[in-house]
């Protein structure tokens, strides 16, 4: 079958210095995938274009680009699933979230500066153990969908936040912080988590699941992030915006079934943060023109005393 | 409360259920995120029979028990879905005609695919598309349709919650959008509430009516705009229904 590609390039030695898409048209089969089309072309029509790949296998990770504007392993990726129906071509772009270097070869520098940030290794405690620490095995099973991410990029590529804010972890670096904050061999909570609930860390993640959805491995990085805002917050570190809100979710909806958004954001900034608090004045003033603000007098649904129940028995069990 | 214990989140979820369940009667939300989160929770209780009767064994107390029966749907699924584009199309009084609209689904209604059955019911990704065209308005395409509005990290990071917000309303405006529409009533609170907010960072205008789902189709079927709030937005509607009004 005919397949059209419309691909992005950009050539660091041009003269204007701006990425145009340029279209080619290739004779590829029911099985193929979108490496073996860009392969093609490379190989029989365009010299130039380049790209990464190495394994042709979704191991190596390094085929990592968007496919109709969502990132993927062009490897993993059959031809007849990405094909729009009408005709129009497959749209290939660089990964996103990363500098371009060349046509579909983005610069990985940062992303394994956030990775080298979190430490990914193992960091035992003083006392050495004196013969080979086996892990158990229940202590590790769970981990085997983190420790499956082939550092491909697909997760930083789509991120909603690191688009708007470089200073992100992201969800690479994040997902590995988890896996190895979960290892019952490494012994630096105190300093991971600290860490971790700075700025840039756990709390500044949408919750948009991008990740979740592109990553190629089942890392789900987003899930491993929410994991750990709960051991940030298990470790007593209760003082940022991010877990004032979660706390404060969960006393409203404990004590009366639902929330009180009036107090939702005061109590999530915080009773002292200021500044914060007259940020919210304009659309508390704006909010009572329009006549569109939550009540000010709180009450309890009629069914909050077995909400009430649901979480003293839960909570008992933990 | 996912973040604070999911099983907990879970069972407060299963109670809703049971309650539907009890009550015979489907599920419906206007909420994308309550879709999201009632869909992921729905997931998880119906695909591990043990983890469903720990569940139950908590909200045995109140007498309720949860089958697994309940298959929560958006009002935009509803109409796509089960009434049908068709149907919408018979029952409007006032075409839309002339109006440019950027559709916005936010995350949640979106994400994750599978626990949102998109495989099976691809119509999903596209509902909101026919809907406005159905009203005889033109879809206004932009890059920010499916990406998260930033009120997740509203009290978190203002910055990057309002610099989410300036590139998505700016994006849609900058390409002929009216106005935004969108299925989740917190990315309406995020995109109209704090549009002047990020209209401030962005150092520009913007002024983009944000409209409720519900309002887009009300509109169609002729209900009075104050009857559904479209007075009570923080970017004023008062341009964009004055064009209708003296629309032929
Ligand atoms: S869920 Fe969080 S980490 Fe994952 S893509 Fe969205 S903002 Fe980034
Ligand atoms: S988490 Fe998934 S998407 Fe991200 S780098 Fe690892 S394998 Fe790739
Ligand atoms: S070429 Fe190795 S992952 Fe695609």
């Amino acid at each position: 079958m005919e397949v059209i590609f419309k691909v992005q390039r950009f050539d660091p030695e041009s003269t204007d210095l701006v990425s145009h898409f340029q279209e080619y048209n290739v004779q590829l089969t029911d099985s193929s995938t979108v490496l073996d089309g860009l392969i093609k072309i490379r190989e029989e029509d365009d010299g130039t274009l380049s790209l990464r790949c190495s394994c042709r296998a979704a191991i190596c990770g390094s085929c990592a680009m968007r496919i109709n504007g969502e990132a993927g392993l062009a490897c993993n990726t059959k031809i007849i699933d990405v094909m729009p129906q009408d005709g129009s071509p497959i749209v290939i772009e660089p990964a996103g979230n990363l500098p371009v270097i060349k046509d579909l070869i983005v610069d990985f520098q940062p992303f394994w500066a956030k990775f080298k940030a979190v430490e990914p290794w193992l960091q035992p405690g003083d006392i050495q153990p004196e013969g080979e620490y086996i892990a158990p095995e229940e202590d590790m099973v769970h981990l085997a969908g983190v420790v499956s991410c082939i550092l491909c990029g697909a997760c930083v590529s789509d991120c909603t936040v690191l688009e708007v804010d470089d200073s992100f972890l992201g969800p690479a670096a994040l997902a590995k912080a988890y896996r190895f904050s979960r290892d019952p061999r490494d012994e630096s909570d105190d300093q991971r988590l600290a860490q971790l609930n700075e700025p840039g860390g756990v709390w500044d993640c949408t919750r948009c699941m991008k990740c979740v959805e592109v990553c190629p491995k089942g890392v789900d990085p987003m899930d491993r992030i929410m994991l750990l805002r709960e051991k940030v917050m298990d470790a007593g570190h209760n003082n940022t915006s991010g877990a004032r809100h979660a706390n404060a979710f969960a006393k409203f909806l404990k004590n009366s079934g639902w929330l009180d958004e009036l107090k939702l954001p005061v109590m999530s900034f915080g009773i002292f943060n200021i500044k914060a608090m007259i940020g919210l004045i304009p659309l508390g003033i704006k909010s009572q023109l329009a006549g569109k603000r939550p009540p000010i007098f709180h009450h309890k649904l009629s069914s909050a005393k077995e909400i009430k129940k649901i979480f003293e028995k839960v909570e008992s069990k933990k | 409360m996912q973040e604070k214990n999911l099983f907990l989140a879970d069972t407060l979820n299963a109670r809703t259920f049971a309650l539907a369940e009890k009550s015979g009667l489907p599920l419906m939300t206007i909420c994308s995120t309550c879709q999201g989160v009632m869909s992921q929770a729905n997931q998880r209780l119906t695909e591990d029979p043990e983890y469903l009767a720990q569940v139950n064994e908590t909200l045995a107390d109140e007498g309720l028990e949860y089958k697994g029966t309940i298959d929560p749907k958006h009002l935009l699924w509803i109409i796509a879905e089960d009434l049908g584009i068709d149907f919408l199309e018979t029952k409007i009084v006032r075409k839309l005609e002339g109006f440019k609209f950027a559709p916005f689904y936010g995350c949640y209604i979106v994400r994750p695919s599978k626990a949102l059955k998109l495989d099976e019911n691809p119509n999903r990704k596209q509902a909101l598309e026919q809907v406005i065209e159905a009203v005889g308005a033109e879809v206004v395409d932009f890059p920010g349709s499916t990406l998260c509005c930033g009120f997740p990290i509203l009290t978190i990071n203002p910055k990057n919650s309002q610099t989410m917000v300036a590139n998505h309303t700016i994006d849609a405006k900058d390409r002929g959008a009216d106005s935004m529409v969108t299925p989740c009533p917190l990315c309406h609170l995020n995109l109209d509430g704090y549009q002047p907010n990020a209209a401030a960072l962005a150092k520009r205008d913007i002024d983009l009516p944000i409209i409720h789902l519900p309002q887009l189709v009300g509109l169609s079927l002729g209900i009075a705009p104050e009857k559904m709030r479209l007075n009570k937005h923080l970017v004023s509607t008062k341009k964009l229904l004055s064009e209708l009004a003296d629309a032929p």
